[in-house]
């Protein structure tokens, strides 16, 4: 499991932000498009292409989106 | 001077399922006579062809294209979506009916039935959605029923299961894609005109129509106008409905 691809995986659930955006240090409950609905598509991204289920309170958790992919790691 | 109409559909792409069929190839007429350019889709090869070319000529300077697909194949379904255009509207309209009493109903019928009115329509949305093929600002559309939605009738069980998983569905869906700026509405049509309602003897249908105060079925027409009307920005603010369009059936 690579980062970038974890990047890639995660900007596609956006629609209107720009794909610069999206870097490893990137926090992303700070992005204007991030809301509980993109929080439940990330979610379900994960489960289908990681087979890992986490839930509201790991999205909560993370602050940046290598955060987010550690935890993932953690749960493979 | 240059008339505004909102009903138009001049510019749009819109899927229809189902095309080849009574109220798919009128809803495929009405959106190339509204200006729309078609992808039309069935399972019956030859009648879709046919639909295909009786269609007038696209007015966006491309082709209107029909792409055979049993949509209960899931391989099937996904060479359709690949094969999509970007989509300003989608009809989910593909769907089959027939009567049974309970006791009689078979494991077999259920899934059968099933999988063509409520799974392959939920499944070709979410794989649509999932590879972005409906544009922002589009209008996604489904042939529910009035059976089931409104009303139930005997014999007719498993179609109005079906029909109300379709109409549970919708709604979730014009929940979810709002924020996206995708709306998600349904037509609920009472007896329609089409081969769909051969089940039914003259008699039984002579029966039926005194149950509509306007004393006749609707014609295929009277729902693919419905369905422009939620293809078109005329409808932006509309999402989340169920439309009966039932010449006033479920009034008495």
């Amino acid at each position: 499991m690579e980062i970038k691809d974890f990047i890639e995986k995660f900007a596609e659930q956006f629609d209107d932000t720009e794909l610069s955006e999206f870097k490893p240090e990137t926090v992303f409950h700070e992005l204007d498009e991030y809301s509980s609905l993109i929080a439940l598509t990330i979610i379900g991204m994960i489960d289908e292409e990681y087979g890992v289920t986490i839930g509201a309170e790991d999205m909560s958790a993370a602050v940046t989106i290598e955060d987010l992919f550690n935890t993932v790691k953690s749960k493979m | 001077m240059e008339v505004n109409n909102p009903f138009s559909l001049c510019g749009k792409t819109i899927l229809i399922t189902g095309g080849a069929g009574g109220i798919g190839s009128a809803v495929a007429r009405t959106c190339v006579e509204l200006g729309a350019r078609v992808v039309l889709t069935d399972i019956r090869e030859d009648a879709l062809s046919e639909t295909l070319a009786s269609l007038p000529e696209s007015q966006t300077g491309e082709a209107h294209l029909a792409i055979t697909a049993d949509l209960t194949d899931a391989g099937k379904l996904s060479t359709l979506v690949d094969a999509c255009p970007p989509l300003d509207g989608v009809v989910l309209n593909a769907g089959v009916m027939k009567l049974t009493l309970t006791q009689f109903i078979t494991e077999e019928e259920l899934t059968r039935i099933q999988k063509i009115n409520l799974n392959a329509p939920i499944l070709l949305t979410r794989s649509l959605l999932k590879k972005k093929k409906v544009s922002k600002g589009g209008s996604i559309v489904f042939t529910a029923s009035a059976a089931g939605v409104y009303r139930v009738s005997m014999g007719n069980g498993i179609y109005a299961t079906t029909k109300c998983g379709i109409d549970a569905f919708m709604r979730t869906v014009a929940l979810e894609m709002g924020p996206k700026g995708i709306r998600c509405n349904s037509v609920n049509p009472g007896m329609v005109e089409t081969a769909l309602i051969g089940s039914f003897t003259e008699e039984q249908k002579e029966k039926e129509k005194q149950n509509y105060p306007l004393r006749r079925f609707a014609k295929p027409e009277d729902i693919a106008y419905g369905i422009a009307y939620l293809l078109s920005d005329a409808s932006s603010f509309v999402t989340g409905t169920a439309l009966k369009i039932d010449g006033g059936m479920t009034l008495g």
